[in-house]
This record gives C-alpha cells, sequence and structure tokens, in this order.
C-alpha cells in the first residue's frame, strides 16, 4: 500500500513539467531568429505572398492566443502540420520515433553488457589491467565526439576493410521495410519471419550502435565502478565475507544489487540524453531517425514540427524516469521502509 | 495515411503498367543491374509538387523529372567533353510546334498527339491551362517565374480548341518563351487532379503533394520522407528519347563524407553538389569520374551595401576590389572549381558575354592609393557577414577576404548568419554592410541577370544599388529580342557600369559538379541545378 501510494504520487508530480515544457517549448520556439512565414514564401516571394502565409500560419494572433490554440490542439492530440514536410507533425514524429529509439536502444544494450561487467571486474580488481582497460574506454567515450567515432568507424569498417553494410540508413536499397507493428525494423522482420530483411537490418544498425554505445559506455561503467566500490566495502560485505560466503555469491548478490540502485538511475538518464544526443550520429550513417527531423525543422523554422520534437522528447523524458523511479520504488526494501 | 496505404493508392491512380511490385526485396538486379541507377542526394526533399507553398528546391529535381512542359531546353557538349544544357536551343516537348505572332504579343501552340499521361489519356489545352493558371494563382515562386515571362494572370492562357493553346503577352518578350522552359510551367493530368480537389482546396495541392499525375519520362513509385524515393521509367512516354535507365533510386544521406565513402567504395552510382575540395581530390585520384560546367548566369560575390557608409563611396568599393585575393579564393575557398572573374583588361567590355572578367585583380599598392584618395588612408571597422547553411565556400572565403582586407587598413568582423535567417537580413531587408552572395539567373541573359541583382528594390540587389541609367537600361533590353540593334550597345553600357560601380565584386562563376562512376555517362548540367534523369546511362 505504502509502496503504491507512493508510486501514486510520483506519478502525479509529472504532470507539472510537461506542462512547463509545454509552455517553454512555445516560447522558445517564438524567440527563434528567422520569420517562417518568409521562409515558407519561397525565395522570390513579395510582401503580399508573405502576409498571406502569415495569416495561414495563424501568426497574425498575439502570442497568448496562439498558446491557446496550441493547447486546445494538444489536448486533440493534434500537434499541427510541418510545414516543410506538408505531413502532421504527429505521424512524422511516429514514423521516426521508432527508428531513433530502436537505435538508440541497440546502443544502450551493447553498451550496458560492455560497461557492467566491466565496472564490476574494475571494482573487484582495483589497479589490474581490467581497471586499466575499463579507465581508458570511459576516457575515449568520453572524449571522443560522436560524429568522429562514427566517420571513423565508417572509414575502418566499411571504407578500408568491406566488412560493413554501405552506412545508408536502416535498409540497404536492396531491402524494402517489413510491414510496420513496432516500427522497429528487427522486430516487425522477425515477426514477419523475414529473416533476410531481420538480418539486413541488424547489419545496418552494427555500426551506428558501436559509436552510441561507446558514448554511453563512460558514465555507466564509472557509476558501475563507483557503486561497486562503495558496496563492496560495506559493512554487510564484511560480514557476509567474514561469514565464510563464496567470492562470487558476495559479489553479484549482496553487492551488486545494492549497487545496482545508482546504476539504474544513470542508465535512465544516459537513455534519455543518448535519445537527443545521437542527431550526429543519425546524419553520419543516414538514419531517418528524429534527431535529423529536428534540425531539419529548427532551420526551416518549422515551429510545430520542433515545439512536437521538444515535446516528445519531454515526455520520453518524463516517463523515463518516472518508470525508473517506480522500478526502483519496487525493487529497493529501503525506500519502503523510510517513510 | 501510412506509406503502405499510399504507395497503394499513389500507385491506383498513377495506373502505369511497369510499377514497382510489393516485393519485399527488389530483385536482384536492381541494385546490381545496369538498368537501376543509385544516386544519394544530401538535402531531403518534402514534397512531389513544385507549386506547393513550402516546397524546397532539392524538391524541384522531381518536378524536372516526371513532369513535361510544352518546350524544353536542348544539350550541348562542352570543349572539355561535358554536356550543358543549351540556352540558345528551345525543343518541343508537349508542343510539336508553335508560332510566334507578327506582332509577337501572342504564341501559339500545337499539342503533340504523341503527348499522353501516365493514365493514357491525351494532354490537351485545357490541361495546359489548368496547370499554368494554378502556377500563377497559387503565388509565392511559380508566380514570381512566371512574371519573368510577362505571364502573371490566368486570362493571358488561351485554349483555342482541344490540341491548340495560345498565351496572350502583355508585350513581346524574348523572356516568354524560354520561361516556358523552366521547372515552373510543368503540365499536369488535370482530370486526375480535379477529381481530388475540394472547396478549400481547389487546386489539388493535398492531392499533388504526394501522387504526381502527369506525362514525364519518369513516374514516381515509392516516396520515403526523408529516406528515398524511387523513379520508374515511363515506357509509354515518346516526347523524345526512351531514356536508359529503367529505375533510379534516390537515396537521401545527409552527410557529405559518407555519400563520398559509398561512391568510392561503388556502392552508389552519382551524387550531384560535390563539395569542391571532394570533387578536386576524387578528379585527381581517378577513384571516380568528376564532371561540371560553370553555371550559366551565376557568380559568387562580394556585396558592398552602398546605402551604408563608406561603402557609398565608390572609391571605397574600387579599393576593395583591388584588395581581394581573388586566386587564393578561387584554389581554397572553391578547390579551383570555378573559372576567374577577374584580371579583365578593358574598362568598357567589347562583347555582351556575361559574365566575363571584371578589370581588378590583386594590386595592394593601387588599393590603398584608393583607400587614401577616398579619404580612409587609417582604414574603418565594418562586418562581413555570410551564410552558415554555405559554409563550405563562404568560411574559408570570408577569412581570407578579412585577410587581405586587414593589409589595406580594413578591420572586418566576420559575422555568420544561420541559413533560416540569410534571405530576411541579406535580401529582404538588405542590412548587411559586406556580405557574401551567390545568384543565378535561370534565364541565361545579362539584363536578367541585372534585372533581379542590380535594380533597386529587387531581391537580390543586396547591395542596395540605385542607378537611373541601369534601370532604363534594364527595363527597355529585358524583353528585347537580342538581335535588336540596340541590344548589344545596352548590354555593354550595363556591364560598363557595373564594372565602375561595383556594387557586387565577382569572385568567381562557380561550377555544378557531379561525382560518379566511371561507367556512367550523360549526366547534363542543368541551369536549375537539378539531376535531371533522362540522359542518365550506365555503359
Amino acid at each position: 500500500m505504502e509502496k503504491l501510494s507512493r508510486i501514486f504520487g510520483r506519478v502525479v508530480q509529472a504532470i507539472p513539467p510537461v506542462f512547463g515544457v509545454t509552455l517553454i517549448t512555445f516560447l522558445l520556439t517564438r524567440a527563434l531568429p528567422g520569420d517562417p512565414a518568409v521562409f515558407f514564401a519561397g525565395l522570390m516571394a513579395n510582401e503580399d505572398t508573405i502576409a498571406q502565409i502569415r495569416a495561414e500560419l495563424g501568426l497574425d494572433h498575439s502570442l497568448p492566443v496562439q498558446f491557446l490554440y496550441y493547447l486546445r490542439d494538444l489536448l486533440h492530440g493534434d500537434l499541427g502540420n510541418s510545414l516543410s514536410t506538408g505531413r502532421p507533425v504527429l505521424t512524422e514524429l511516429m514514423s521516426r520515433l521508432p527508428a531513433s529509439l530502436e537505435l538508440t536502444l541497440a546502443g544502450l544494450l551493447l553498451s550496458m553488457a560492455i560497461a557492467i561487467p566491466l565496472g564490476v571486474l574494475a571494482a573487484t580488481r582495483p589497479g589490474s589491467w581490467v581497471d586499466h582497460l575499463c579507465r581508458v574506454l570511459v576516457t575515449a567515450g568520453v572524449s571522443l565526439p560522436t560524429f568522429f567515432t562514427g566517420l571513423f568507424l565508417i572509414y575502418i569498417f566499411y571504407y578500408l576493410l568491406g566488412w560493413a553494410p554501405s552506412p545508408l540508413g536502416r535498409l540497404d536499397f536492396l531491402y524494402l521495410s517489413p510491414p510496420q507493428v513496432t516500427g522497429f525494423y528487427s522486430i516487425d522482420a522477425a515477426l514477419a519471419g523475414d529473416w533476410e530483411v531481420f538480418w539486413a537490418s541488424l547489419r545496418q544498425m552494427i555500426l551506428p550502435a558501436i559509436t552510441l554505445s561507446l558514448f554511453a559506455l563512460a558514465p555507466i561503467a564509472r557509476m558501475t565502478r563507483a557503486a561497486m566500490l562503495a558496496a563492496l566495502s560495506g559493512e554487510y560485505v564484511r560480514t557476509a565475507r567474514a561469514n565464510g560466503l563464496g567470492g562470487a555469491r558476495v559479489i553479484w548478490v549482496y553487492a551488486f544489487r545494492n549497487a545496482a540502485l545508482p546504476v539504474l538511475t544513470t542508465l535512465g538518464m544516459v537513455f534519455s540524453f543518448l535519445l537527443g544526443a545521437n542527431v550526429l550520429v543519425e546524419k553520419v550513417f543516414s538514419w531517418p531517425g528524429i534527431g535529423s527531423y529536428a534540425i531539419g525543422a529548427l532551420v526551416a523554422s518549422d515551429y510545430a514540427a520542433v515545439q512536437g520534437f521538444v515535446l516528445c522528447m519531454a515526455l520520453l523524458f518524463v516517463v523515463v524516469n518516472l518508470f525508473i523511479d517506480v522500478v526502483l520504488t519496487l525493487i529497493d526494501p529501503r525506500i519502503g521502509l523510510e517513510s | 495515411m501510412k506509406r503502405r496505404d499510399f504507395l497503394r493508392a499513389g500507385s491506383a491512380t498513377i495506373g502505369g503498367a511497369a510499377l514497382l511490385p510489393f516485393l519485399r526485396a527488389l530483385p536482384a538486379s536492381a541494385a546490381a543491374g545496369d538498368d537501376t541507377l543509385l544516386v544519394v542526394i544530401g538535402d531531403t526533399i518534402n514534397s512531389l509538387d513544385l507549386h506547393r507553398t513550402g516546397t524546397n528546391r532539392p524538391s524541384y529535381q522531381v518536378a524536372v523529372n516526371i513532369y513535361d512542359r510544352l518546350v524544353r531546353f536542348g544539350t550541348k557538349t562542352l570543349e572539355d567533353g561535358t554536356i550543358a544544357y543549351d540556352s540558345t536551343v528551345i525543343e518541343p516537348e508537349i508542343a510539336e510546334s508553335w508560332e510566334v505572332a507578327e506582332d509577337g504579343k501572342s504564341i501559339t501552340f500545337k499539342i503533340s498527339p504523341k503527348a499522353k499521361f501516365w493514365d493514357g489519356s491525351q494532354v490537351t489545352a485545357e490541361d495546359v491551362k489548368w496547370s499554368f493558371d494554378r502556377a500563377v494563382t497559387l503565388g509565392g515562386f511559380p508566380l514570381t517565374q512566371m512574371k519573368a515571362g510577362s505571364m502573371s494572370s490566368p486570362e493571358q492562357f488561351v485554349v483555342v480548341d482541344e490540341m491548340t493553346f495560345r498565351v496572350d503577352l502583355p508585350a513581346p518578350s524574348k523572356l516568354a518563351l524560354p520561361d516556358l522552359a523552366v521547372p515552373v510551367p510543368l503540365v499536369i493530368n488535370s482530370k486526375v487532379a480535379m477529381e481530388h480537389a475540394t472547396e478549400d482546396d481547389p487546386w489539388a495541392t493535398e492531392y499533388l503533394h504526394e501522387n504526381p499525375a502527369g506525362s514525364g519520362p519518369y513516374k514516381v513509385t515509392r516516396w520515403d520522407a526523408g529516406q528515398q524515393f524511387v523513379y520508374e521509367r515511363n515506357e509509354d512516354w515518346a516526347l523524345g528519347t526512351l531514356p536508359p535507365m529503367k529505375r533510379v533510386i534516390v537515396r537521401e544521406v545527409p552527410s557529405a563524407a559518407t555519400r563520398r565513402a559509398l561512391l568510392e567504395r561503388g556502392d552508389v552510382d552519382f551524387y550531384m553538389d560535390v563539395p569542391s575540395k571532394d570533387a578536386k581530390e576524387m578528379a585527381e585520384s581517378g577513384v571516380a569520374k568528376v564532371e561540371g560546367a560553370p553555371i550559366d548566369n551565376c557568380l559568387h560575390v562580394l556585396g558592398l551595401n552602398v546605402a551604408m557608409a563608406p561603402f557609398d563611396n565608390k572609391l571605397v568599393r574600387q579599393a576593395i576590389a583591388f584588395a581581394l585575393p581573388y586566386e587564393d579564393i578561387l584554389a581554397a575557398g572553391a578547390y579551383g572549381r570555378g573559372k576567374p572573374m577577374w584580371g579583365g583588361t578593358e574598362a568598357s567590355p567589347s562583347t555582351t558575354e556575361w559574365p566575363q572578367p571584371f578589370p581588378y585583380a590583386t594590386d595592394l599598392e593601387k588599393a590603398k592609393a584608393l583607400m587614401e584618395e577616398a579619404g580612409f588612408a587609417d582604414g574603418f571597422e565594418t562586418t562581413l557577414s555570410y551564410n552558415l547553411g554555405l559554409a563550405d565556400w563562404m568560411e574559408p572565403t570570408a577569412l581570407l577576404i578579412q585577410e587581405s582586407l586587414a593589409k589595406i587598413g580594413i578591420t572586418a568582423t566576420l559575422d555568420k548568419i544561420p541559413g533560416a535567417n540569410w534571405r530576411t537580413a541579406a535580401l529582404v531587408e538588405k542590412r548587411l554592410p559586406m556580405h557574401l552572395e551567390n545568384f543565378g539567373g535561370w534565364l541565361n541573359y545579362p539584363d536578367y541577370y541585372f534585372y533581379w541583382a542590380y535594380i533597386e528594390g529587387h531581391l537580390f540587389n543586396s547591395s542596395n544599388y540605385s542607378n537611373p541609367e541601369i534601370a532604363s537600361l534594364v527595363e527597355e533590353t529585358l524583353t528585347m529580342e537580342t538581335d535588336d540593334p540596340a541590344y548589344e550597345p545596352n548590354i555593354k553600357r550595363m556591364i560598363e557600369i557595373a564594372f565602375e560601380d561595383v556594387p557586387r565584386i565577382p569572385l568567381y562563376q562557380p561550377y555544378l559538379d557531379a561525382a560518379m562512376k566511371p561507367e556512367v555517362e550523360g549526366y547534363v548540367s542543368w541551369f536549375h541545378r537539378q539531376l535531371a534523369v533522362t540522359n542518365m546511362a550506365k555503359g
């Protein structure tokens, strides 16, 4: 019961940030330099056509009125139409979000698979070669910009060695996208039993996922190492060891379970961060995700699209953090006991 | 609407015989075969309808390839073997013949019985009128471009009979016919379009945005917004030689480095808008073939805003024209992919060739002397603005100019302007004192360039230049035939004034470069700077 009401309270807390974000995005997009009416009127337009387009866009109303219209549309699930692509923003985001999510999740899983064992090993053997390797990888991950890693990987594995498939987005020329269920090509292809497309989509993901995972590796490995070090020096670990429990059991059951809490929190942050930060990776690998969409929209002062993107990202942030908090509440016995 | 539904809907209305079947994978021959061309482009297209408000420049290529026009430009082979369009040759397309009235105030077109839309129906004068009415009614860029050919109102477009169409002009103009060969006056299947028109949308912009209805040599059978689109040859096209390529897949690859890697690895066949550096390196290494021709009627210039001191002083402008490091700019900013526009020997031109080298060259002593004469022996401070969207050539160019101007005492602070704001700042408000600019006129006449770039208040006159003599010369010459006795002296006088006053200092005439696999042939460099697929072949 205690836990349930805590979770409910946490959900309620998520509402004000969403409203705040809506307002701030609205104001920020209006503060962007550049006049969308002028931009969309085209290079050769005159005063009349610009005024006509401004009226069509509803930009001739005052800001509060524009905001009310915007809220009303939002409540109807209408994010507006993107001017540059001529399609509803919601449709665009829905078709591009899975691409970004698929790549981000793949990158995150990959980095978790490397960073967590590495962090644990580094913590249990401080000063050993594993610890040094961990330090090198963390430093490299933090200091190498993603576009550089991306281009570097393309140069080595695609251009020089020819091992990787061409960096042409989610599927090579040869393949057509599988019937849409989840929007994740790999899952959709597997569901449709189309293994050729399944492998093709996985192959396309390898290089960008490695690029992203190198970037995400640093915070996860560092946090795992620090949390494990703290846990291993805890009294309960000493007690467990004193009682003669086996090394692996102490590390994974006693120490790692406790260390998992800060690692989980970090994962939530890294995920949200990756989703926004993979714009450059998307550009380099021609990945049709929401990052490249947002950049295009920004350049074109496409208000509806930018607002839709920021709102979508904010919601994801809120949802991911909410989800992590709920999981933490559920798995951490201390949280329930304290209050 | 889901994409797959769109594809089905699209294929149902296009109704052609040879549509892309809905396979999971294209036949292996599609990617490797000789009948499919794989193209990558850097920019995303955002519409299949050129007339729509908000359609971006890269989308023009779709209009170029899938729609026919009444007439088209011919092509010519340049000395170095590259093929370019020929602005002096106008060929029949939908119109099998045309006749200009005695008084020059109307042109009557006979529509070819071979002109058939994709659904098999005959192209009629009604369709032409509907399409032209649409171009001038929807406003914005299409209207402005039509106006260049003296066409601005639907009353000018007359259906004489089913196969005869007439354009009435307020006065004879040499620009009217060529203006019908640019991408804008495309001919749409009006019957199909009107089936999808609504009261709010009488010109079917919603429908044609995603579902083209034309008669051109290619159809778009697939469009995944933000990713790729696929052209499929219209096997029934009879208005010219059937294009060699059966299918052309155009994939969007935003990163220039990735595009180059794809081509050098041989995974794609062709890409355009090659950055000058890549063009030079690939041409030298021989891994790929680079072809390009100077863009007609286009100049990269340094604009000096004459509405602002000290650029209102002609001597200051001339001093700057003598202080620019032209050769370095062409070498470092354009990697040699441009035609020099400096070092001319005559103060008054002996030919009407345009563009032609201006009588300036790097001469710091002369520049200093002119600065002193102008009363600026100690120099002055100013800003040099450029468009971040075109940073690949503007950034190095601006740095070189900054460095060189410092030598004659001018301290120029660099001012980077984001692409979205550029038009407002440079062209609409015309508030940039010193700036880089790159106007190119679609119609290849010097007076057309002067009309846009040297007349007060006109869009590309970012220098706020005003000169009554040029204004009256342009007005008089713009519609005049080139064989008119007054044409040559008028043009020469315009160029002479531009030489003397230099509100725009030309740096060089840029190339339009395309890189391709060695076996790819038939690339034509067009004034609209888009890829026309019709001539492309794989040897």
